[in-house]
């Protein structure tokens, strides 16, 4: 299948590594992927902050890059639900009636990876090999926004050599909310405290989800801990093989 | 006398509606107690995994959320009617129904009545309107005493205090410090007394006795009236609202306008939704019913203040209607990750948590509650377990986005403004966004060890206690062009 990559800007900018896996692991599968060059940003940001009317012209980019196309897929679960629920009320409520009829077009053919995997390719076992103790964060987004329910959680446990052990109060949120870490910074460091009191409950090697985003948060408190815990997104663990050390 | 010019202005809300500072900074100081946060803690988890058991029982659980959300849309589609309907049924079981524009001038009908009475002291049944209006306050300026008869509110009371969620006004303490508030300031305690519940909640029933025998006026809320029947409805645990609503003989009841239901029947779906998902019970133990005066039974006057206090301001925006069709289960409040890290007086409003964040700027108008919209991070987590389906992220992004319309309006924008326009606009066009994209390799220079660890303001609220780590050598599409025959794709 040709399968157009929907990088996300924070995954293209500053994780590259969880977009090239994605490439890695749909390629191994024997599918085609494209990555048009002409993506930016789905306008997340924007929209839940507020910013409707640059939040438009940013979906009209968007979905004027990713039209052509008969299947996107995004290692994010938070993009792929701005896609899915945001873009065509935010272009609605501009009054552009006609780019919300595509942006709700193009939302029917917008896959978030784990979704893509179990949905629509319908393989679990995806022949990875990851020998380490990883524990998996489900992001809210993924979680409440796409119900993508335990479709990671299969994915991961069919992968071979790991260590899968369950996250505590795993449905909280770690407290990233976009801006929400910089206008409430003292909640979301709480909240991310308790976030990451559970992750080393767990005695992981790996913390993994499905968004480069939360990772960050959480990757970033661990970090500020001199922890060794590493986030790593579920992308890279599905991608790796005995040949290979994300 | 007043000259109409035209349409009418649906009032806005006043009342205690309106924080002294942004949720921000009053969070921060909620973050720092300890103790709060201990109490917190402990009890939104209990009633979470509670409200969890006592939903997991009902087979046609989706289905009850469907009926409820349904029911409420309609009932708002045809308010009006169905108020004139509940009006002209009351009046007709001889009762009598006032209406207030808002909370000045239902705290002043309220007190006119209780002042015809000639009492100086009537007990309470907890309820959210007459907080929202500040009712105590208005009758205490009037020479009036009210007694708070639910044994949480009792406490906020006694305490001078304020009360920090919907359901349970009083989750911020615990029974110790509540054991001190007896002690320091119910007359006439036992100077033993100890912190086990049963000996507390003893102690109340004593003290509350003696108010319920000689009071004259009791004052309520509503958690329904039936508009088919002009029944009125309260939901409660203890038995005290029993005690105030049958006791006295005056009851003066004051109802937000957005808590009639069409017909009797429509309880049959609310009195299932509500217990399971607001005290995680089967049942609630006291429903009381009263439809008018019944001659040599109960009160013998009844007055229904009918409230707006920004409610039909509310109604005019379609996104954010929704809101209104809380029944004040604080289910919400229970399961929100911020909710149960600051507590709720942060929220300024006497509606905290999600549904106060969607409610309190909405009745209010944006302006006055302009923080509250934001102090969530959208996890998501209040929409699930809403009882009548309110889609309260949605509404949340909503009101951001008038927020900032708002604050367009004015000469300057804000450097968050002018930062998001920037960003946008650099967004928006392939060739900008990868100019942006080689700007922000620039952060490599504040890397130290693969990590930036200090960033200026505004970005220092992250690094305040988060890491960031050292922006890649290549970017994705970078490394996109170094692959074989896909450079041009």
């Amino acid at each position: 299948m040709r399968v157009a990559l929907f990088a996300t800007c924070l995954a293209d900018a500053m994780f590259p590594q969880a977009a090239q896996a994605t490439v890695t692991l749909l390629e191994r599968l024997g599918h085609d992927v494209v990555f048009p060059d002409a993506q930016t940003c789905c306008g997340q940001m924007h929209i839940n902050t507020g910013y409707r009317r640059q939040a438009r012209n940013l979906v009209r980019h968007h979905t004027d890059v990713f039209e052509p196309y008969d299947a996107i897929v995004a290692p994010s679960g938070s993009c792929v639900g701005s896609v899915r629920h945001q873009h065509a009320v935010i272009a609605r409520g501009v009054g552009d009636e006609r780019l919300a009829d595509r942006a709700a077009q193009l939302a029917t053919r917008t896959w978030e990876l784990s979704e893509f995997l179990i949905d629509v390719l319908g393989v679990e076992d995806v022949g990875a090999y990851f020998p380490h103790r990883v524990t998996y964060h489900p992001t809210c987004h993924s979680l409440r926004m796409l119900r993508v329910g335990d479709k990671p959680l299969r994915l991961l446990r069919a992968v071979r050599g790991i260590d899968l052990v369950e996250l505590p109060a795993a449905d909280q949120c770690c407290g990233f909310g976009g801006t929400f870490a910089l206008k409430n910074a003292g909640t979301s460091a709480a909240m991310l405290a308790d976030k990451m009191g559970h992750v080393l409950a767990t005695d992981a090697e790996v913390v993994t989800a499905g968004d480069a985003s939360c990772l960050m948060h959480i990757g970033g408190g661990l970090s500020r801990l001199e922890s060794a815990v590493r986030p790593l997104h579920l992308a890279e663990v599905l991608a790796a093989t005995d040949g290979s050390r994300p | 006398m007043t000259t109409f010019l035209g349409m009418p202005h649906a009032p806005r809300g006043v009342g205690q509606l309106r924080g002294d500072e942004p949720f921000p900074a009053a969070a921060d100081k909620a973050l720092a107690d300890r103790q709060l946060r201990r109490n917190l803690g402990h009890a939104t988890a209990t009633i979470r995994d509670k409200r969890a058991r006592a939903v997991a029982e009902v087979a046609d659980w989706e289905q009850l959320r469907l009926a409820g959300e349904a029911i409420k849309a309609a009932t708002m589609a045809r308010l009006g009617e169905h108020l004139i309907e509940l009006e002209a049924a009351v009046t007709a079981r001889g009762g009598h129904v006032h209406w207030a524009r808002d909370a000045v001038e239902a705290n002043r009908i309220v007190t006119d009545l209780v002042r015809a009475t000639g009492a100086t002291e009537v007990v309470k049944v907890k309820s959210m309107a007459t907080q929202e209006i500040g009712l105590n306050e208005a009758l205490e300026s009037a020479g009036i005493t009210a007694v708070e008869t639910d044994l949480a509110e009792l406490i906020v009371q006694l305490g001078h205090d304020k009360p920090s969620h919907i359901l349970v006004p009083a989750i911020h303490r615990n029974r110790t410090e509540i054991r001190d508030i007896f002690l320091r300031h119910m007359p006439g305690v036992d100077p033993d007394l100890t912190d086990d519940p049963r000996r507390l909640a003893m102690a109340a029933r004593a003290h509350l006795r003696a108010k319920f025998l000689t009071a004259r006026v009791a004052i309520s809320g509503a958690n329904f009236a039936v508009a088919e029947t002009g029944t009125v409805t309260v939901v409660e645990s203890e038995g005290n609202g029993r005690m105030c609503l049958t006791l006295p003989d005056t009851l003066i009841t004051v109802m937000g306008i957005e808590k009639v239901v069409p017909a009797w029947t429509d309880l049959e779906v609310f009195l299932q939704l509500l217990p399971r998902s607001s005290t995680g019970e089967r049942m609630n133990p006291y429903t009381s019913t009263w439809t008018g005066v019944t001659p040599g039974d109960g009160p013998q006057e009844f007055h229904l203040v009918l409230l707006d206090n920004g409610r039909t301001a509310v109604l005019a925006d379609e996104a954010g209607r929704s809101a209104l069709h809380c029944i004040r289960c604080s289910a919400c409040l229970n399961v929100c990750p911020v909710y149960e890290r600051t507590g709720g007086h942060a929220y300024g409003s006497v509606y905290p948590g999600p549904i106060g964040a969607i409610l309190s700027p909405q009745l209010t108008g944006i302006e006055d509650n302009a923080s509250l919209p934001y102090a969530s991070s959208l996890c998501g987590a209040c929409y699930d377990v809403c009882p009548v389906r309110i889609d309260i992220p949605s509404i949340l992004v909503h009101l951001r986005g008038e927020h900032v319309d708002a604050r367009a309006q004015r000469a300057l924008p804000s450097p968050e403004a002018l930062a998001m326009a920037a960003a946008a606009w650099t967004m928006a066009g392939p060739r900008r966004f990868r100019l942006g994209e080689r700007l922000l390799r620039l952060g490599r220079l504040l890397a130290r060890g693969g990590r930036i660890r200090r960033l200026p303001p505004p970005l220092s609220a992250w690094t305040a206690a988060r890491d960031l780590p050292e922006p890649p050598a290549q970017t994705f599409r970078q490394w996109w062009r170094t692959r074989p025959g896909d450079g041009r794709r």
